[in-house]
Order: structure tokens, then C-alpha cells, then sequence
């Protein structure tokens, strides 16, 4: 079952690496969404001041989805999302294996936008990045988790491209709250730690419960 | 019509109009006066959004892992209920909010979570509106990780500082004002199941014509 | 998991329907190893939906398909390692080479060493001097090539092909009817679908004609597919 996941979250590293394709153009609209809200926010010249956190959680979840619906519209193209559900491999294998590879790609994303929002909003977001770094990792597979299934779920469906927003925000707003309140509370000046740590302990919660859920699923959602 | 439709609305139609009258009878509340008595509305339409989406949940898993179509229609009109029941949370909510705490919405817990899963049913009616072949199934799936939220609305109240009443008001309340209270509870359930029956008679109907039409072609 | 094998594929009064529309009705049929089935007709007629449900990627509304004595219910992934599938969308990965695709769906059906089964592939196909081209840079006929080395890459019992002739010019074809013929001998069980009723002459040894997801006529040691064919289409439904 690992060497399954570990097949598959290769192929897609390997295609990906080809043309990286989604890797700019995610990169390049996170960006853009960053700028777009600071240009939205500012005032007087200034930008908000606690607008670091939430920009940073929404450029991650814009980008991601926009990752999400080209990395699954790659397995439709030639349908190989059927030829990987005709495997004999194991299907929660298999969703792990891609959910692996979404987490990479938006960490790749990740780490140009924090030096990025950090510069534009002069918040300290490097002053402990331990903590940060926890903080966008559970953030980023409890999005990426629902993220996955959904899309992979919507493969076959009408309007998918819609649908696929549709279906993750409300489900994953949870994870979205505790990412920016523990981003924003590791930009305060003085740092209240057991704050960071309940809510990184959320989001594992999180992400234990959206995992196993969609592990759980996948293989019904999948055969028609 | 089924033979159960009518004197099972006709109960509940008497119930809801007797229950202003029981409301009335009710103390008024210290602080809050006239506008607390939204509360016997207001709170029963959460209990009862919140059980709908569980019924939905469950029938949800049972349709995914089972296959039985039956689930599938209670867990279509259980999301349909869900959007009713919540929209009547929200309504009645800032209503008394608004006189309350002076706000008409507060971005707490409880209530961003409620916002967030009535979402998630209204989401459910859009896929299965527009997702085209298969959109059952995924519906399906949705509403599962939809009913994951409910518990968290639950007891969010309990462990976050908030301005929301917490869950300890209820069994603390005085003997009149708990009359008026599970009346109104009842009124609303029975409404619940009233309505919830009838809407899947009606998808039961639909599946009886798409299996004429079927044995039409043979 | 334990590998299982079959000698018969059965399909018992199998139907299958898309809320009001009948895609297949109580379609039934037998074949044995070493022998080629086709399903013949004309769009539409359900051909496609036949071959997913064969492929265990779709349950049937009513009836059942039975692998010797095993079901797809009951067997799920120790029988799909036993059916290898070429799609009318080749199933192909256009970015990875020839080489990579191979060895990835090696590796993914549990073959020991999928480097050494992707260039006995590369081999069988002739197409080891284009191996490390991706596969985006084919033509039709050499990605049908690739596509067909993919299926068969784990000795599968059952081999379904959806229009496996479309857009191949003659020598690709004459390949690929010899490769079939050769599976014949191997004892496997092919089903094909196509509407390509001259080249699938003198290759089928029962051919199955669908109509409006019906069977409309069934013949063993078929030939002249056409007239045969022409005469089943005009009679009324």
C-alpha cells in the first residue's frame, strides 16, 4: 500500500517537474490574490495591520483550489484516473499518494508567499518558524485532504470547475479560522504560545478526522 | 395523498397555534423582556437544523456504503429540511440579536459554524441540482464531512468565550418557561417529520415514474 | 492478496440504467479462454458501457458478469489484477516517456521489477529506440502502441478493447490483429468493441450485435459482418 502511494505521489512529482505547468501558474495567482486584497486593504498607504494572516490563509486556499481542479483535470485528460482505479492497488492508496502531492505543490507555493506577505505587510512571520511552519503543514493537509477527495470525486461530474469551490469552502472553513487566528496570534509582539499550541492541536484534530473520513470514502465515491 | 398527511398536519397546525399562547403564559426572562420569547422558537429550529443534518449525515453513509436508494432520497430531503430549519436559525437569531446584544451578528463560534454548515446543505442541493450523472454519490460524500461539523457546533459554545449562551441554560431553565419550551420543541419536530415524509413520498413518486419509463423500453 | 485466475467469462441478463435511459438491457452472453468476442453496432448502441461494466469500474443495475466463479463484488481487487483495459482515451500519461508509463503501471498492478517488464514491453512493441520520448510527441498509432503494451503488461486473463482499430494506419492495424491473434493463443479472453466490421472479419470467433443496448443478434464463426450486419440493422425494433 505504501509503495503504492509512493508510485503514484512519484509519477505525479515527475510529470509536474516535466512542465511545471501548475507549479508557476498556482504560484503566480497566489501572488496575484496577495496583491490584489493588499491593494483592496490599504489605506492611507498602510496596509492592515493583522491582515497578514488572513491574506496569507486566502491566497493559500485560492491557490490550492485552482491546483486542485489542474492537477485532476491532467488524470482526465486520457482518462487515467480510470486506469489507476483499474489497478489492483489499493484506493485509499492511491489517495494518498496524490493528496501527498497537492500537500508538496502548495508548500512549494507556501514558501515564496510567507517571505512575500512577510515583506509586504511588515509582519514578523519568520520570528518562529517552527511554529508557522506547523502551523501552514496541518493547515495545508487538512485543505488539502478534503481538497483531493472532492476533486477526485468531481472527476467525472458536470460543472466540476464550479463545483469544486462549491463543496470545500464550507467544509473547510474550520481549518481556515484555526490557520489564520494561529497565524495571527505568532504575529503578536509578544507571542502567547499555548495559544499557537491549542490551535495547531485543532488542526491536527482536523486533519485526523478529514483523513480518516476521507480514506474511508474514497472507494465508494469512486466505483460508479 | 398518503393516508397519514393530514391528520399528522392538521396536530401539528393545532400545536403551533396553541403554542403562542403557552409562550405567552411564560415569565418574561430578566434582562432580555418581550424579545427572549424568540428563544422558543429560535432554539427548537437549531435543534431541529442540527438533527436534520445528522438524519442527512447517517442517511448519507447508509446510501455510500449500502447502495440502498432509499437513503438516498431521505438524505435528499433531510438536506432540503436542513436548509429550511437553518434558514429559520438564522432569521430568528439577529432578530433577537439585533434587540440583545445590539449587534445583528457576531462572527463567534457557534454562529460561524451554523453559518458554515448550513452552507454545506445548500452546497449539497447545488450538486445534486447541477452535478449531473453520479451527483448522488458525491452528495453524499459532502454531507458526511457536513455532519463532522455538527458536533463542533454543539459544544463550541462551551469551550470558546463567547457572548452566545452556552448549553447550560437549558436543563437550568424554571418549570414555566420549560413548558412553553419543549411544547415548542414538539411543535417543531412534528413539523420536521411532517414535512420530511412528505418529501420523500414525493421522491418515491419520482423514482415509481423513472421506473415506468424504464419498463417502458423493454 | 491472493491472485486469482478464471477460464469463462459469463454475463448473466445484465442491465444498466442512467436514471430514465436504458444503456444496456438484460445483455447476456458466454466466452471461454482463447477466444475473441466482439461487440459490434453502431453508436451508442452500448458497447462502451459494456466493457466498463466488464472492467469492474461500474456495477450493473440488474443481473450479474461472472469471472469463472468469482464476482466483482466479492473480489474487487485480486480480479483487476486479472483484466487489463485499452480505453478509446489511451490511458496514457502524455508527459511521462514511453519508458515511464510502462514502468509506472508495472509497478502499480505489483510486478517485481517494472523496469525490466517496461523494456521487455518496449521490446514486444518495437518502439525501445523512441523509449525515452515522452509520449506526447507520438503519433496515434505508436501511443495506440504504447497504450496496448500498458494493458497487457501484467499478463491479464481478460483483455477488453474499446475501438482499439480508430485511427491507425495499415501496418499498425496488421500489428495489432496479429498481437490479438496471438492472445488467442496465449488463452486469453479478448472482447473488443468496434465498429470497424471489415477489419474485425476473420478475427472474432462469436460476434456479439448490439442495438440500443439490446442484442440483436449473436453469431458464432461469424462472416461476412457487414451483410450480416446490414440486415440486423434494418429489421425494425
Amino acid at each position: 500500500m505504501i509503495r503504492t502511494a509512493w508510485l503514484v505521489l512519484k509519477k505525479d512529482l515527475t510529470v509536474e517537474v516535466r512542465s511545471l505547468e501548475i507549479a508557476y501558474t498556482t504560484l503566480f495567482f497566489a501572488v496575484s490574490c496577495v496583491l490584489f486584497f493588499a491593494f483592496a486593504l490599504v489605506k492611507e498607504g498602510k496596509a492592515p495591520e493583522d491582515g497578514a494572516a488572513g491574506i496569507l490563509w486566502i491566497a493559500i486556499a485560492f491557490g490550492g483550489t485552482l491546483a486542485l481542479g489542474r492537477t485532476f483535470e491532467r488524470e482526465r485528460q486520457s482518462e487515467t484516473l480510470r486506469a489507476l482505479l483499474m489497478a489492483p492497488a489499493a484506493r485509499p492508496a492511491i489517495y494518498i499518494g496524490k493528496l501527498l502531492g497537492i500537500v508538496a505543490l502548495l508548500a512549494a507555493a507556501e514558501i515564496v508567499l510567507v517571505p512575500l506577505v512577510a515583506f509586504l505587510f511588515q509582519a514578523p512571520l519568520l520570528s518562529h518558524p517552527f511554529w508557522l511552519a506547523a502551523v501552514l503543514l496541518s493547515g495545508t493537509i487538512g485543505f488539502a485532504a478534503v481538497g483531493t477527495l472532492f476533486s477526485a470525486m468531481l472527476v467525472r461530474a458536470r460543472s466540476r470547475d464550479v463545483l469544486l469551490p462549491v463543496l470545500l469552502y464550507p467544509i473547510t472553513v474550520p481549518v481556515i479560522i484555526a490557520g489564520v487566528r494561529a497565524t495571527a496570534a505568532l504575529l503578536q509582539p509578544d507571542v502567547e504560545l499555548a495559544l499557537v499550541r491549542f490551535w495547531v492541536a485543532l488542526l491536527i484534530a482536523l486533519d485526523v478526522v478529514f483523513v480518516t473520513l476521507a480514506l474511508w470514502t474514497f472507494e465508494p465515491l469512486m466505483t460508479d | 395523498m398518503p393516508k397519514w398527511f393530514v391528520p399528522l398536519a392538521a396536530v401539528t397546525a393545532l400545536m403551533f397555534a396553541a403554542s403562542p399562547f403557552l409562550i405567552a403564559n411564560a415569565p418574561y426572562e430578566a434582562t432580555m423582556g418581550l424579545v427572549q420569547k424568540i428563544f422558543y422558537y429560535h432554539l427548537p429550529s437549531a435543534w431541529v437544523f442540527l438533527l436534520s443534518a445528522i438524519v442527512c449525515g447517517i442517511a448519507s453513509a447508509r446510501f455510500l456504503f449500502g447502495g440502498s436508494p432509499r437513503q438516498d432520497r431521505l438524505a435528499y430531503a433531510a438536506a432540503e429540511l436542513t436548509v429550511l430549519f437553518g434558514a429559520i436559525v438564522l432569521v430568528t437569531g439577529p432578530l433577537w440579536a439585533r434587540k440583545a446584544w445590539g449587534v445583528w451578528w457576531q462572527w463567534d463560534v457557534r454562529l460561524t459554524s451554523s453559518l458554515m454548515g448550513w452552507m454545506v446543505a445548500w452546497a449539497y442541493l447545488l450538486v445534486r441540482k447541477y452535478g449531473g450523472p453520479g451527483s448522488d454519490k458525491l452528495a453524499a460524500g459532502l454531507a458526511l464531512f457536513g455532519m463532522a461539523n455538527v458536533p463542533f457546533v454543539y459544544i463550541s459554545v462551551n469551550y470558546w468565550r463567547t457572548i452566545h449562551p452556552a448549553t447550560s441554560v437549558v436543563p437550568t431553565l424554571p418549570v414555566d418557561m420549560g413548558v412553553a419550551l419543549w411544547f415548542a420543541v414538539a411543535c417543531f419536530l412534528l413539523l420536521f417529520v411532517l414535512l420530511l415524509r412528505l418529501r420523500v413520498y414525493l421522491e418515491e413518486q419520482r423514482a415509481r415514474l423513472d421506473a415506468l419509463y424504464l419498463s417502458l423500453d423493454e | 492478496m491472493i491472485p486469482l485466475d478464471f477460464e469463462d467469462l459469463t454475463a448473466e441478463e445484465v442491465s444498466r440504467h442512467f436514471g430514465r435511459r436504458r444503456a444496456l438491457s438484460r445483455i447476456s452472453f458466454q466466452t471461454r479462454k482463447g477466444s475473441i468476442l466482439g461487440l459490434l453496432g453502431p453508436n451508442g448502441a452500448g458497447k462502451s458501457t459494456m466493457l466498463t461494466v466488464l472492467a469492474t469500474l461500474m456495477r450493473p443495475s440488474s443481473g450479474a458478469i461472472r469471472y469463472g466463479t468469482h464476482t466483482a463484488v466479492a473480489s474487487g481487487a485480486a480480479l483487476r489484477s486479472r483484466i487489463g483495459i485499452l480505453g478509446h482515451d489511451l490511458f496514457l500519461y502524455p508527459e511521462l516517456t514511453a519508458r515511464e508509463n510502462l514502468a509506472f503501471f508495472a509497478g502499480l498492478y505489483g510486478a517485481g521489477h517494472p523496469q525490466a517488464a517496461a523494456d521487455a514491453a518496449l521490446q514486444r512493441s518495437g518502439l525501445a529506440d523512441r523509449a525515452d520520448d515522452p509520449v506526447a510527441s507520438f503519433s496515434r498509432g505508436m501511443r495506440q502502441r504504447v497504450a496496448l503494451e500498458r494493458a497487457l503488461i501484467h499478463n491479464p486473463r481478460l483483455v477488453l478493447l474499446d475501438e482499439p482499430f480508430t485511427g491507425l494506419d495499415d501496418a499498425s492495424t496488421a500489428a495489432l490483429i496479429a498481437r490479438l491473434q496471438g492472445l488467442r493463443e496465449s488463452d486469453a479472453i479478448v472482447v473488443l468493441a468496434t465498429h470497424d466490421l471489415d477489419l474485425a472479419e476473420g478475427l472474432l470467433d462469436t460476434a456479439l450485435f448490439l442495438r440500443d443496448g439490446r442484442v440483436a443478434e449473436a453469431v458464432t464463426r461469424p462472416d461476412a459482418l457487414r451483410s450480416t450486419y446490414r440486415t440486423i440493422m434494418r429489421r425494425s425494433t
